[in-house]
């Protein structure tokens, strides 16, 4: 059921007439015209941009590359928030972002699914490529993109629904689902992917805000995967979370990687280390280093790596 | 090296590095006291010696408990883990350090009840004051993080091999000799072979010094001096005909 990112000129796979849509997610949010791929903004002299960093460490990773971004900057205003990021992320493979506050890891993540177009005054540059898609080109409907690319977030946000509409929610706006029993099933293999099945089974029509909060992040997670993305985005999705809800977490994602690319942002390192393969170390709104986690983790190359990984950064 | 921000943190890693080195320069006089006794036939500096291993064994549980608290509370990782796991290592090839220097010293004072060996002993005290230059060396390697010492140390093992090699010509040509000297030459040959197991110590720590500072294995073989068909010593005709 995967479907195409690009809008069909007759609007066939939009998923309906979009007036009728439930204003949720995405589209509720004003759009701006994302920056032409390749197109340079170019940074005003008063923003003491700082040099230009040494070149990223990179140690380039083996398997099918699922996003390929090259010289990636973002700008909120004046503000230059990433620059020039270029980063393969490999497909059914955990990449994690680690780094201090503000040092950009979250926004190259939302550059990811275009979710900086829901800032206004964001304005992205470079490429991001997704199978060889640029994925800010005009004619990508976001809303699609974002079906592709999941998204999870620190704080679980269930609609204030029952635990079947939250899940059936993405196929239906989809409409990648219509027979009622079709959906049932759908429903049942998303949250069992999840791993909730076995402690909502007995009440999906109860609402989703009376499940624990790392019920809630399973049924977010749930909701993503219903709709059959390829890349599961992740912010800190276990950081409002008590230990064993993130080891269960945690134990979801090694079993998510073997069908998704997943990319997950996190201020734990302890995390980082245990549940990717990949990781990329940003500071200061530039990459510094990526490589294979066991690596970055045993003994980084850049001395930045090692004094942020090692609990130095002054 | 920058900081730790956690203070703590740094202050725990910072206190198991010195107790390395602490129990290094324990180890170092040990095996200097030891050969001294064997030189000097002391039998109060060889008893110091034994009772001194003691401290050694204790010092090598502490840095142990030290490592295993910081692994638990800090989870260590890339350098610091490194540090960490190589001080349990070098706590581990210090102790069996002392270990040796004191079997050293227990057989200096038996060697003392018997009839001086001059030359032999001097042998014995040439190798020690070797292998302790070696091992001194390492250790100031080791608290100084320079590498090139390190490696130096590495790279000249095959000093010892060839020093015990010599050795142990030279005591069985002279157990060949004067029969009657055998028990005191077999206390002797010990002696260097423990010599030249605290030499493989020192290159052990060097190997250590390495990994912690680099994150690498050295590559290579260590240059090794083998016993040669020239070196071998005499075959004494051990086997006598009964008749």
């Amino acid at each position: 059921m995967k479907f195409r990112i690009f809008r069909a000129p007759d609007g066939q796979n939009d998923g309906g007439d979009p007036t009728e849509r439930p204003r949720m997610g995405g589209d509720i949010l004003p759009e701006v015209a994302p920056a032409k791929a390749g197109e340079r903004v170019e940074p005003r002299l008063e923003d003491a941009e700082p040099a230009p960093g040494p070149t990223v460490v990179d140690s380039p990773p083996v398997g099918p590359i699922k996003i390929a971004a090259r010289d990636v900057s973002v700008f909120y205003g004046d503000k230059q928030a990433l620059y020039d990021v270029s980063l393969d992320i490999p497909d059914k493979t955990v990449t994690a972002f680690i780094g201090p506050s503000g040092c950009g890891k979250s926004t190259f993540l939302r550059t990811m699914n275009r979710m900086n177009d829901t800032i206004s005054g964001a304005r992205v540059a470079g490429r991001i490529a997704m199978d060889g898609e640029d994925i800010n080109d005009r004619a990508v409907d976001p809303v699609l993109l974002r079906a592709r690319v999941g998204m999870v977030f620190q704080r679980p946000n269930p609609f204030p629904k029952s635990i079947y509409e939250n899940v059936a929610y993405g196929p239906k706006i989809h409409g990648l689902v219509t027979a009622k029993s079709e959906m049932d099933g759908v429903v049942e293999s998303a949250l069992k992917r999840a791993g909730l099945w076995e402690e909502v089974a007995d009440r999906l029509q109860s609402s989703a805000m009376g499940l624990s909060g790392g019920q809630q992040q399973r049924l977010v997670i749930a909701r993503a995967i219903a709709v059959n993305p390829e890349v599961i985005l992740m912010d800190e999705p276990c950081s409002a979370l008590d230990p064993i809800a993130t080891a269960r977490i945690e134990e979801l994602i090694d079993e998510l990687r073997e069908r998704f690319c997943i990319v997950i942002v996190t201020h734990s390192m302890a995390q980082a280390a245990r549940v990717s393969q990949r990781t990329a170390f940003f500071h200061m709104g530039r990459l510094i280093e990526t490589g294979d986690t066991e690596d970055i983790f045993q003994n980084p190359r850049e001395r930045r790596t090692l004094d942020y990984i090692t609990g130095r950064f002054g | 090296m920058n900081q730790h921000t956690v203070k703590a943190y740094g202050d725990e890693l910072n206190q198991i590095t010195a107790e390395v080195a602490r129990m290094g320069g324990l180890a170092e006089a040990q095996v200097a006291d030891a050969i001294e006794s064997v030189a000097r036939r002391d039998i109060a500096l060889a008893r110091a010696v034994v009772d001194r291993d003691l401290k050694l064994d204790a010092l090598h549980r502490d840095v142990e408990k030290k490592a295993i608290r910081l692994i638990a509370l800090r989870q260590p990782v890339a350098s610091d883990l490194r540090r960490t796991l190589g001080a349990m290592k070098m706590a581990s090839d210090l102790e069996r350090t002392g270990d040796l220097a004191k079997n050293i010293a227990k057989r200096a004072l038996i060697l003392a009840e018997a009839e001086p060996m001059q030359p032999l002993t001097r042998s014995i005290e040439r190798m020690g004051r070797l292998v302790s230059n070696r091992l001194r060396d390492v250790l100031d390697a080791y608290t100084a993080s320079e590498l090139d010492r390190a490696m130096a140390v590495w790279q000249t093992d095959d000093e010892v091999d060839e020093h015990y090699n010599a050795l142990f010509r030279e005591l069985l040509t002279y157990m060949m000799g004067d029969p009657r000297t055998i028990g005191a030459c077999t206390h002797l040959l010990f002696m260097a072979k423990n010599l030249e197991r605290i030499g493989d110590h020192a290159t052990n720590i060097a190997e250590t010094v390495h990994y912690e500072i680099t994150g690498d294995d050295i590559m290579g073989e260590r240059p090794r001096a083998l016993p040669t068909a020239e070196d071998e010593p005499p075959t004494p005709n051990l086997i006598t005909d009964p008749n």
